[in-house]
């Protein structure tokens, strides 16, 4: 007996001691440079000097292509953001300022843009931008070699001349969002590593990858505007949720953006909680060609039916801006707070339509929720809790982002699914495109002859207030016609280190680091 | 002799079944790379254009031999997503996933055949109803939650580490070696719990055999017997036992890697297989197949070693 227990205890004591001994060291001398400011979160409240560096977690690794110009992954455009500019870059207002170009100028009749090239602007690999950058640049993405192009919207140029020092591009006809578009990103054209290894002329460049681990961004110091303040920016992939919250409880990462508010509910006092929006539209996208859908009825009884407020109350804890079209409040212009609750919460009234449209009993439908995305998944559950007031039966299908990209987006084979949409460039036109019947991108199959003559009439209408009004009746053609049931534009909560200032928000998916400063 | 050429020709045998499996399983799931990598910006004309860039619209039978030649060429192709040679790629990760296999390979054997020979040749003491509370409680513990309480407790409270500040081998092996060390526990815990059990048992079964209780009635110290004799037989059950363990190891810090955020094979499989990198994915399966049937291949050329019995069999 006393030889068994002496055994047990002495294992015991080993494995206790074998932990604490490769504990110690943490304690006296710090492991890592990285660790060097905060070993702990303890020490970060206290003010310590801090290297003047930041490590941000990110949720989703950037294995797409680094090419700025063939990029998809919003959490990569996210994060190469701070690498990249066009001749023109936004700022946090949704404005457009001059960044590659010193300044440029519009004609009187609104074709013609004269762009003057900024003088001793650099590469990150040190090279200056000459004029025949910026025009490879431009070619590059307009694609008149006869490939796709990367941007169709570049079909507008008419012509492109270049000197030295000014680029002329002419439109075949105005185009009040062309500006917009060239936040493309200027690269060099001797350079034939941009998918691994990119190189731009943005406030930092790009330093390594490591898969599944991360990102290492250094300041560029022959940068031509405000330089950053920070040398160094490493972002660290942490997919699991739990884990996230870990790192930045254990102080291993500094900011993390995108949090829920049960993540950030555990976080405690190390770090402030800041709150934009995500700038999506978060809506139950129903197809139009499958029964019940193509009812106008049916839909607007289940816009009548679902509680926005309810679901951001349930499942957001109270953080989210409810929306009524495809629009949301960061694009300011275009968007219209009188749509949000065009269709108020009235179990009744939806009851009565779906009666009229035949379901006095309600239906059974299916909505599919790509499952890697946690907010669409619990706001799906209290949808389909919603729904049962109405007597509508709704199932929901969790399928993984491969499979809703190929079935649902591309295949366009579901009843209803719950995304969000973005914007890609700061247009209500990369909004509102996609319902045009014809659209590649229209997967709901929404079709609205009236709706797609306003489009046409927006691209034809040079006046920028005559324009926003047409957008903005684009908009209401889509509420009217309960296109989608629209939910919400969801919050952005940002956990950002106590100490750490200067975070901007954009009105779109961007994090731009190059403003985080350490208080002195 | 013969008997291992065979073990060998099986395991060539298993191999070629597997990588025919992992790359037609692709073929059966839905889910288009080009269609992925598009995601939402995805036309027909563009999904097309990335296909054939990608060379998915070359012949099958084609894309599977190229692919076999590159595991003998070396050259295993670009990775879809990263756009980087798949071995530049998997190779760092492959050295972190066998140092965490390894180590908690190594902590599972020192701990549990102590324990395990020690409760089994002694059974019926009083501290029996509290060990086997604590080995059914240590099983019952998935490996990612002892992940989170480990963390919580060493991070979070006592500070001993930095959760999410893995250094990487080539920068700080000591340092990466005790930031592995408190997920290999969590590996390892729940494999311990199993092996004492498995041990316990077999021990237990082999005591109460004749010859056991003929060497202790004729007068032979009990630890002596319990060393060289049933330690003897009860060995090729473990061996087979713990070449199992060394298979499932690697499943285990697949899942525990991602809550210590561990840059290893595991996270990056995951990836892998949402984003339909096959080049990446396919090369992942052919590794870790090789190594699960590695490892049953060695513990059973070890048993040959152990057992005479085995080898007589075998050979006939």
């Amino acid at each position: 007996m006393e030889k068994r227990l002496t055994a047990a205890l002495v294992t015991a004591g080993l494995l206790v001691g074998l932990l604490a001994g490769c504990g110690g060291p943490s304690a006296g001398e710090s492991p890592t440079p990285d660790s060097a400011g905060s070993p702990t979160p303890s020490a970060a409240e206290t003010p310590t000097p801090h290297a003047n560096e930041i490590t941000v977690g990110i949720a989703q690794d950037l294995d797409d292509s680094l090419d700025p110009h063939k990029t998809v992954a919003a959490g990569t455009k996210e994060v190469m953001f701070n690498v990249f500019e066009g001749l023109v870059k936004p700022t946090p207002d949704g404005d457009l300022i001059p960044a590659v170009a010193d300044h440029y100028e519009l004609s009187e009749d609104k074709k013609t843009y004269t762009f003057t090239l900024r003088e001793g602007i650099k590469f990150h690999n040190g090279d200056p931008v000459e004029m025949r950058d910026v025009v490879y640049s431009i070619e590059r993405c307009r694609g008149d070699e006869g490939e796709n192009a990367l941007i169709p919207a570049l079909a507008v140029i008419e012509s492109v001349q270049a000197d030295d020092t000014t680029l002329t591009i002419t439109l075949e006809q105005p185009n009040t969002e062309f500006l917009s578009y060239l936040t493309l990103a200027i690269l060099p054209e001797d350079y034939d590593q941009q998918d691994t290894a990119p190189v731009g002329t943005g406030p930092f460049k790009f330093v390594s990858r490591a898969a599944q681990d991360n990102i290492v961004l250094e300041k560029f110091d022959e940068y031509w505007g405000t330089p950053a303040y920070l040398d160094k920016v490493t972002y660290k992939i942490i997919e699991n949720t739990d884990s996230l919250v870990m790192s930045l409880q254990s102080g291993a990462i500094d900011v993390c953006a995108h949090l829920t508010s049960t993540q950030t509910a555990q976080l405690g006092d190390g770090f402030n909680i800041e709150e934009g929006t995500m700038n999506l539209v978060q809506a139950l996208y129903l197809n139009h060609t499958v029964a019940p859908f193509d009812s106008l009825e049916v839909r607007q009884a289940l816009s009548y039916a679902i509680d926005k407020d309810a679901i951001i109350d349930l499942a957001f804890d109270g953080y989210g801006a409810p929306l009524g079209s495809s629009m949301y409040p960061a694009f300011g212009k275009y968007f219209m707070d009188e749509l949000t609750y065009y269709y108020p919460h009235d179990v009744e009234k939806a009851k009565e339509l779906l009666a009229q449209a035949g379901y006095p009993d309600g239906f059974e439908m299916t909505i599919t929720v790509p499952s890697n995305y946690t907010p669409h998944v619990e706001t799906a559950v209290v949808v389909a809790e919603q729904l049962k007031a109405v007597g509508v039966d709704a199932k929901i299908q969790l399928v993984e982002w491969g499979t809703w990209v190929s079935d649902v987006y591309q295949g366009r084979n579901f009843q209803s699914t719950i995304c969000g949409f973005d914007a890609s460039t700061m247009t209500a036109r990369a909004l509102l495109e996609r319902f045009t019947t014809d659209n590649a991108k229209n997967f709901i199959n929404y079709s609205s002859a009236n709706y797609d003559e306003l489009f046409q009439k927006a691209l034809n209408t040079y006046d920028d207030a005559e324009q926003t009004q047409v957008y903005k009746e684009m908009e209401k053609d889509l509420t009217a016609n309960a296109a989608n049931v629209y939910i919400q534009d969801l919050a952005d909560l940002v956990a950002v280190r106590k100490g750490l200032t200067g975070l901007n928000f954009y009105p779109i998916y961007v994090l731009d680091v190059s403003t985080l400063r350490w208080e002195s | 002799m013969k008997y291992a050429a065979k073990r060998v020709a099986m395991l060539v045998l298993t191999m070629v079944i597997v990588s025919l499996l992992a790359f037609l399983a692709f073929d059966l799931i839905s889910g288009n790379p080009a269609e992925i990598m598009l995601g939402t910006e995805a036309t027909p004309e563009k999904v097309a254009a990335l296909e054939h860039e990608l060379g998915l619209d070359r012949p099958l039978a084609e894309q599977y031999l190229d692919w076999i030649a590159g595991f003998f060429t070396g050259d295993l192709g670009l990775s879809y997503s990263y756009k980087v040679p798949v071995w530049d790629l998997i190779a760092p990760k492959i050295a972190v996933t066998l140092c965490l296999s390894l180590l908690s390979f190594v902590l599972i054997v020192l701990v549990s055949i102590p324990l395990g020979l020690g409760s089994g040749g002694k059974a019926g003491g009083p501290l029996e109803g509290l060990g086997t509370v604590l080995d059914q409680l240590c099983m019952a513990v998935p490996a990612f939650f002892l992940g989170i309480l480990l963390t919580w407790l060493f991070s979070t409270t006592l500070k001993w580490f930095v959760h999410g500040q893995f250094p990487g081998l080539g920068e700080d092996l000591w340092g990466s070696l005790r930031y592995l060390l408190f997920a290999a526990v969590a590996i390892a815990v729940p494999r311990i719990a199993m092996t004492v059990r498995m041990l316990r048992s077999t021990v237990l079964s082999e005591m109460n055999k004749d010859y056991v209780r003929t060497a202790i009635s004729r007068g032979n110290d009990r630890g002596e017997v319990l060393r060289r004799h049933v330690l003897k037989n009860s060995l090729t059950p473990i061996v087979t036992f713990l070449g199992q363990t060394m298979a499932e190891i690697v499943a285990g810090s697949i899942v525990v890697e991602q809550v210590f955020a561990i840059p290893g094979l595991g996270r990056l499989l995951v990836s892998s297989i949402s984003n339909r990198d096959h080049p990446v994915v396919q090369a992942i399966v052919v590794i870790l197949a090789f190594w699960v049937v590695l490892s049953g291949t060695i513990a059973d050329l070890i048993n040959q070693g152990i057992d005479p019995r085995l080898r007589r069999e075998a050979g006939r």
